[in-house]
C-alpha cells in the first residue's frame, strides 16, 4: 500500500512539475497571437524588455518573448508595480489584441509575474528593411548595421540638420527626437522616442551629437505608425 | 499648588503655540494678488511660459517671435518658453507643480484644467482687475503695446473663461470641430453634400459606404480598409450630442447629469452603426486625416485647428505620400438634429497667469499673456492652422481680411481647407457652446468620451450592448473617472481623518481641562483637611 501511495505521488509530483514548466493552458504562442482576430482576446506569456511610461496608473511595456514580441499598452499598473517590473520579467498578459495605425498591439490588459526571466538579443533586421518580411518582427527588439546619417530637415537659415525635435522641427531638448539614416538608396525615419528614452539618456545624446554622413548602427524595437517607425535606444560608430 | 499652576502655564503656552503653528499652516498658500500701482522697470523678471503648439513649427516661431518683440519692449523681462504638444501633459505638470510651489507664470491652458488649480490656495491670478485697470489692463495707457480693449474682445469667448463669476484667464486662440467630407464618396454613393449635415444623413451615407464584395473589399473605395465614419474626440461627440438632444451633461454647480436615458439611447443607436461598419474613433483606429486623405474615410470629424492635416492636397502628414488618392473635399459643422438651430462647441486654448508672492511677478507676467493679444501675435497664429483670432480688433483688421480673401490662393499658408474651416467658426461663434467648469469637470468631460469608447470597443469585441450593459458602463465609468464624488454643496463631503496638528490641539485642551480639574479637586482637598 505504502508502495502504491509513493508511485501516485511521485506521478502527480512529476505533472506538477511539467505543469510548472509549460504554458498554462490558454496561453497562446506567438503563432497563435499572429493568427487571432483583432478585437479578440489573447493571453500570452513575455517578458519585459523595456518600459516605456507609466502615468495615473497604466504604463506601456515593450515585451518579447524567444518567439516573438508584443506591444502591451497602457496596462493598468500601479506605481509600485512598475518598479518591480524591470527588463527581463517575465508576465502573463491577458488583453484584446489590437491595432492603432498599423501597430499591433495588446490593450486592455491585466497581468501576472511569473517565474522566468529571458532579455533578448537584437535581431539583425538591416537586409529586410523595405522588405514584406519586415513587419514579422514588429515590436522585436533588432539592430541596423551600417547606415549613413542624412539629413532630417533644414533649420531657420536653411541649413541642412542631423536630426529634428518632433517629427517637423517643433520641439525642445526633451521632444522625441527625428533623424534619417540611409541604406542603399533608401531613406528611413527613426525616432528616439523621449518616453522610452529621456533627454538623459546616452542614446538621446548620441542622436543629438550626429553628423551628417557618420555610418552607424543602431538598435532599438520595431514600432510601427504607418509603417515601420523604429524606436531607436542605442547609437554607435559603425563597426 | 505651585507645581499645578506650573503645569497650567506649560499646558496654556503649548496650546497657544499651536495655534500659532495652525494659524501658519492655514497661510502656507500665496498671498492674494493685489495689482501694484507701478510696475517695477528697476528689476529683472523672469516669465516661465508653458506654451502648447499642434506640432507645428509655425506655432513654434510664431511663440519664439512674440517673445523676442515683448522682450524688445520690455527688456527687462525675460520669458522662458517650455513647450508642449499636449493640453494633459500640461495639465499633469502643473498639477505637480502646484504641489511643489514651481508653477509656471504663464500657461496654455483649459478652463476645466484651471478649475483644478483653483481648488489650490490662490494658485491662479484671478483677472477682473487686472482686466479694468487703467494704466496696465486691457487696453491699458501705460502699456508698451496696442492691446485690444476689453470691448474688443470676442465676449462669447471672454465668458468661457469666468470661472465662479471671475475671470481666470484670457482666451488665445479658438476652433471648434469640422466636418472633413470625401465628396467625391458621397456623390458616388447618389448622395450629395449637404450645406448642414444632419446625423440621420451621416448615418445613412456611412452604412451604404460600408459595402463590401464577397473578398471582403470594399465596393466603394475598392480597399480591405475603409472606416466611413471617424470621429476623433468622442468626449466633444457625446457633449455635442447631448446639447443637441437637450439633454443632461451637467449643472454650472457641478451635479452630473450624464448618465441619463438619451445617453444611453445615443450609446445604443452608435452600436447599432458601429456593428454595421459605419463608425470608429481616433482612440480605436488612428488620426482621422490618415483614413481620409488615404481614401478610406468619408466623414472625418476633427478639430478646425487640425484643418492642415486634411485632404488630398494637405500640407501636413504622417502618410507617406504614395498612399494619398485623389478627391475632392468638403468642410461642414458638425452634423445637427435640429439644423436651424445648430449647436457645436467652443475650444482651443486659453491663456492662465499663475499667482506669485511678488505682484511684480505676476504684473510682468500679465504683460506678457496681454501681448499674446495683440494683433500680429493673435492673426500669425490664427494663419497656423483653422483657428480665429479672440480679438475683434485682429479679425477686422486688413491683415487678417487679406488673408481670407485669399482662400485657395496657395496650398500652404491660405491652403483652402484650413481657411474654410476658420470661415465655419467665424460663421458660427453665435452658435457655439461650452460646457460648464467646476472642480472635476475636466473628469466629466473624460467620463463622456469614454462611454463612446468603450461602447464602440464591445461591439467590436461582439458583446451585446443592452440596457444592462449600459446600466453597467455607467457604473464602471462613474466609478472609474470618480464621479460619484463630484457634485454639488448637496452632497456630503469626506473630509477624511484629523490633521496631527488638530489631534495634538484636542489633546491638550484635554489635558488643561484634567489639570484644571485636578488643581479643584485638590484645593477642596486641603480645605476640608
Amino acid at each position: 500500500m505504502k508502495r502504491f501511495l509513493a508511485i501516485i505521488l511521485a506521478i502527480v509530483a512529476v505533472a506538477a512539475c511539467f505543469a510548472g514548466c509549460t504554458k498554462k493552458s490558454g496561453v497562446m504562442t506567438h503563432a497563435e497571437y499572429e493568427a487571432a482576430d483583432l478585437d479578440t482576446p489573447v493571453v500570452v506569456e513575455t517578458y519585459v524588455q523595456a518600459k516605456q511610461s507609466w502615468w495615473d496608473n497604466k504604463a506601456t511595456f515593450y515585451t518579447q518573448a524567444e518567439d516573438g514580441a508584443y506591444f502591451i499598452y497602457n496596462m493598468p499598473c500601479s506605481e509600485e508595480e512598475y518598479a518591480k517590473l524591470v527588463p527581463g520579467t517575465k508576465i502573463r498578459v491577458s488583453g484584446y489584441k489590437s491595432e492603432w495605425s498599423g501597430e499591433v498591439e495588446i490593450i486592455d490588459a491585466t497581468y501576472e509575474i511569473i517565474k522566468g526571466s529571458y532579455t533578448a538579443t537584437a535581431f539583425d533586421v538591416t537586409d529586410l528593411l523595405g522588405t514584406d518580411d519586415l513587419i514579422k518582427h514588429q515590436n522585436e527588439f533588432v539592430s541596423f548595421k551600417g547606415m549613413t546619417v542624412v539629413a532630417a530637415g533644414q533649420d531657420e537659415n536653411g541649413n541642412d540638420v542631423p536630426f529634428l525635435y518632433n517629427w517637423d522641427g517643433s520641439g525642445e531638448d526633451g521632444s522625441d527626437l527625428y533623424f534619417k539614416v540611409q541604406l542603399g538608396e533608401d531613406v528611413y525615419t527613426f525616432t528616439v522616442e523621449s518616453y522610452l528614452c529621456d533627454s538623459t539618456t546616452d542614446v538621446y545624446a548620441a542622436v543629438k551629437a550626429l553628423k551628417i554622413g557618420d555610418v552607424i548602427d543602431m538598435e532599438g524595437f520595431l514600432y510601427w505608425y504607418e509603417g515601420v517607425n523604429p524606436h531607436i535606444t542605442s547609437v554607435t560608430a559603425a563597426e | 499648588m505651585r507645581a499645578a499652576r506650573t503645569v497650567i502655564a506649560l499646558a496654556l503656552i503649548f496650546i497657544i503655540t499651536l495655534f500659532a503653528f495652525s494659524g501658519c499652516h492655514g497661510r502656507r498658500g500665496t498671498a492674494e494678488f493685489k495689482t501694484p500701482e507701478e510696475f517695477d522697470e528697476s528689476r529683472s523678471y523672469e516669465v516661465v511660459f508653458w506654451a502648447k503648439n499642434d506640432t507645428n513649427k509655425n506655432q513654434t516661431r510664431i511663440y519664439e517671435k512674440a517673445i523676442a518683440d515683448f522682450e524688445a519692449l520690455y527688456p527687462n523681462i525675460n520669458v522662458k518658453l517650455r513647450l508642449y504638444t499636449d493640453y494633459g501633459k500640461i495639465y499633469n505638470d502643473v498639477i505637480t507643480n502646484i504641489a511643489t510651489g514651481t508653477t509656471p507664470d504663464v500657461c496654455i491652458t483649459y478652463p476645466d484644467h484651471i478649475a483644478t488649480y483653483l481648488t489650490g490656495n490662490n494658485v491662479v491670478a484671478p483677472l477682473d482687475d487686472l482686466f479694468s485697470d487703467e494704466r496696465y489692463g486691457l487696453g491699458g495707457s501705460a502699456l508698451k503695446f496696442d492691446s485690444p480693449t476689453f470691448d474688443e474682445m470676442i465676449p462669447e469667448f471672454m465668458d468661457e473663461c469666468t470661472i465662479s463669476g471671475h475671470y481666470y484667464a484670457i482666451p488665445y486662440m479658438r476652433s471648434t470641430e469640422a466636418c472633413y467630407i470625401n465628396r467625391t464618396y458621397v456623390e458616388a454613393l447618389g448622395y450629395e453634400v449637404p450645406d448642414m449635415l444632419t446625423w440621420d444623413f451621416i448615418w445613412e451615407v456611412s452604412e451604404a459606404a460600408a459595402g463590401k464584395d464577397a473578398d471582403g473589399v470594399y465596393t466603394l473605395n475598392g480597399q480591405r480598409v475603409m472606416i466611413p465614419f471617424i470621429y476623433k474626440s468622442t468626449d466633444n461627440m457625446m457633449i455635442q450630442l447631448l446639447k443637441q438632444k437637450g439633454a443632461g451633461y451637467s449643472t454650472p454647480e457641478g451635479e452630473v447629469l450624464l448618465f441619463n436615458d438619451t445617453t444611453g439611447e445615443l450609446l445604443q443607436e452608435i452600436a447599432g452603426h458601429t456593428e454595421k461598419g459605419a463608425f470608429s474613433t481616433f482612440k480605436i483606429s488612428s488620426y482621422p486625416a490618415n483614413f481620409l486623405n488615404a481614401g478610406q474615410c468619408v466623414f472625418a470629424i476633427d478639430s478646425t485647428a487640425g484643418a492642415t492635416w486634411m485632404g488630398p492636397e494637405a500640407p501636413l502628414s504622417d502618410i507617406s505620400p504614395d498612399k494619398f488618392v485623389d478627391f475632392d473635399i468638403e468642410v461642414r459643422p458638425i452634423p445637427q438634429y435640429d439644423t436651424e438651430h445648430p449647436a457645436m462647441i467652443s475650444q482651443g486654448p486659453s491663456v492662465c497667469v499663475f499667482n506669485k508672492d511678488d505682484p511684480q511677478q505676476v504684473l510682468a507676467s500679465w504683460l506678457f499673456a496681454q501681448y499674446l493679444l495683440t494683433n500680429d501675435v493673435q492673426i500669425a497664429y490664427a494663419k497656423t492652422e483653422g483657428y480665429v483670432p479672440v480679438t475683434q480688433k485682429a479679425r477686422q483688421d486688413e491683415a487678417y481680411e487679406s488673408y481670407l480673401a485669399a482662400c485657395g490662393a496657395d496650398g500652404d499658408e491660405h491652403y483652402s481647407v484650413k481657411i474654410l474651416a476658420s470661415e465655419l467658426l467665424l460663421e458660427h461663434t453665435g452658435d457655439t457652446f461650452i460646457t460648464p467648469v467646476f472642480n472635476g469637470s475636466a473628469s466629466l468631460r473624460d467620463a463622456a468620451g469614454q462611454l463612446i469608447e468603450s461602447t464602440v470597443k464591445s461591439v467590436r469585441r461582439k458583446e451585446k450592448v443592452d440596457d444592462a450593459y449600459i446600466t453597467k458602463l455607467y457604473k464602471d465609468t462613474s466609478s472609474l473617472y470618480r464621479l460619484n464624488s463630484l457634485g454639488s454643496g448637496r452632497q456630503a463631503k469626506e473630509l477624511g481623518p484629523l490633521p496631527l496638528t488638530s489631534k495634538l490641539l484636542l489633546l491638550s485642551i484635554a489635558v488643561c481641562w484634567a489639570a484644571l480639574g485636578t488643581v479643584q479637586i485638590v484645593r477642596r482637598l486641603k480645605k476640608k483637611i
